[in-house]
């Protein structure tokens, strides 16, 4: 498909758009893959805990793309934007989009993510846009809880068994690839965060390692250094080859009986 | 139809409106009523905000606010959702909080200030025998607001309001 087939390309949208689309996708697409733990965590508390979870993200995206289409100003509400993008419109970081394997892959994912959210967030309330700002005020205060309720999980499943340490060992190298995205900052981005909208999150990078390696290091697991980076493009619509299929079953029942209602 | 409501009348109505999750605590006592307002153009305006940001609550809210005035006749009122600033546990009321105790669920306690490293609080008392002993059975409760307990002494678990 050619960048023209596509009629609502991000590429042309606003830079504000596109930076609130940024965050709301994150939060979308992380919310539909903790769903899928509903029903099939190791435990009934963590059924509850992951859905919990979900149920927060899912209400930062909603309050995000809800914004985000008030500022395009051209008709999308927050249903076109979840349910009527292509693959290619979405500018989510892969790690989100990222299988959620066993539990120590989810938990190394939600490790690495509410650690940069937790960051970010903490730094936009002072955006010098108000709705953001207020956004990453209420949001901040659930993503610092998500973030505690990885970390004590990395840790006691790292400072576990035999096999849970492996296995944790494991989640950590295998999401580390996507973490360098998270603080690539682009030119839209940069441009913002000179007008204080947004934040440049290259200068997440340095508190955000500082928390992970001190979970890290109680946990008795280590980040090997060396793996490989993953190219990363997430937020030019480049996507990993799972994401088409997440996005198949979040808009499949949207798409085929539109304006369904519950 | 009755007469025009006054604000004050319309604030007295949507107070009494009920959380649908925690039928014992009104929106006031929770501090999710913001203001009832007369809007430049002479509209009413009831402003209420979420406790979290995906509160299913808040659509049911909205809706129960709207069936209480229309119900007294006042139809053109509009309810508007705000995040800013952040709802906080803080603006739970005293009344609401001994609601909570008698309800079964254990009151949030004082919150942490923002940028503390932890969150995790001190345990609440059992709210059906008033025991200390207690101790935290998930982070994560019923809904996006509560946490599960149980109590070491009475053995009864119990839902605790985390303080945000």
């Amino acid at each position: 498909m050619t960048a023209a087939a596509s009629p609502a390309s991000t590429v042309e949208l606003a830079p504000t758009v596109q930076y609130v689309l940024r965050l709301g996708d994150d939060a979308l697409v992380l919310a539909q893959r903790l769903g899928e733990w509903s029903a099939k965590a190791p435990e009934l508390e963590e059924d509850v805990a992951l859905t919990n979870i979900a149920l927060d993200l899912l209400g930062q995206a909603r309050t995000l793309l809800s914004y985000a289409g008030r500022l395009e100003d051209a008709g999308r509400d927050e249903d076109a934007l979840a349910f009527l993008r292509d693959e290619r419109d979405w500018v989510n970081v892969q790690l989100v989009e990222q299988p959620s394997g066993d539990f120590a892959d989810t938990m190394a994912r939600q490790l690495y993510f509410s650690g940069y959210q937790y960051e970010l967030y903490g730094r936009l309330v002072d955006s010098a846009d108000e709705t953001l700002a207020a956004i990453a005020a209420k949001a901040v205060k659930e993503v610092a809880y998500h973030r505690d309720h990885a970390a004590q999980w990395v840790i006691r499943l790292g400072d576990g068994t035999e096999v849970s340490h492996a296995r944790m060992q494991a989640g950590l190298e295998r999401m580390w690839p996507y973490v360098g995205e998270l603080f690539e900052s682009d030119e839209l981005e940069r441009g913002l965060a000179r007008q204080r909208i947004a934040v440049d999150s290259a200068k997440l990078r340095a508190p955000w390692r500082q928390y992970v390696d001190e979970v890290i290091a109680e946990a008795t697991l280590s980040i090997t250094e060396g793996l490989w980076t993953a190219p990363g493009g997430g937020r030019r619509g480049i996507h990993t080859e799972s994401f088409g299929y997440l996005l198949a079953e979040m808009q499949h029942l949207h798409r085929s009986h539109p304006g369904a209602r519950w | 139809m009755s007469a025009e409501l006054t604000v004050d009348e319309v604030r007295e109505l949507a107070a009494a409106v009920v959380d649908p999750e925690i039928p014992v605590l009104t929106i006031e006592d929770l501090g999710v009523l913001r203001a009832v307002k007369r809007d430049t153009d002479g509209r009413i305006v009831v402003t209420i905000t979420p406790t979290y940001s995906g509160c299913p609550a808040m659509d049911v809210i909205t809706a129960d606010i709207r069936g209480t005035l229309a119900a007294h006749g006042a139809e053109d009122v509009e309810v508007r959702t705000v995040l800013a600033p952040a709802w906080t546990t803080d603006w739970m009321s005293d009344q609401g909080k001994r609601k909570l105790v008698e309800y079964g669920i254990a009151p949030p306690g004082e919150r942490r200030h923002a940028g503390g490293p932890v969150l995790i609080e001190l345990a609440p008392r059992c709210p059906r025998c008033g025991s200390g002993r207690t101790r935290m059975v998930s982070r994560f409760g019923s809904t996006a607001c509560k946490s599960i307990y149980s109590c070491q002494d009475c053995l009864e678990p119990f839902d605790h309001f985390k303080a945000i």
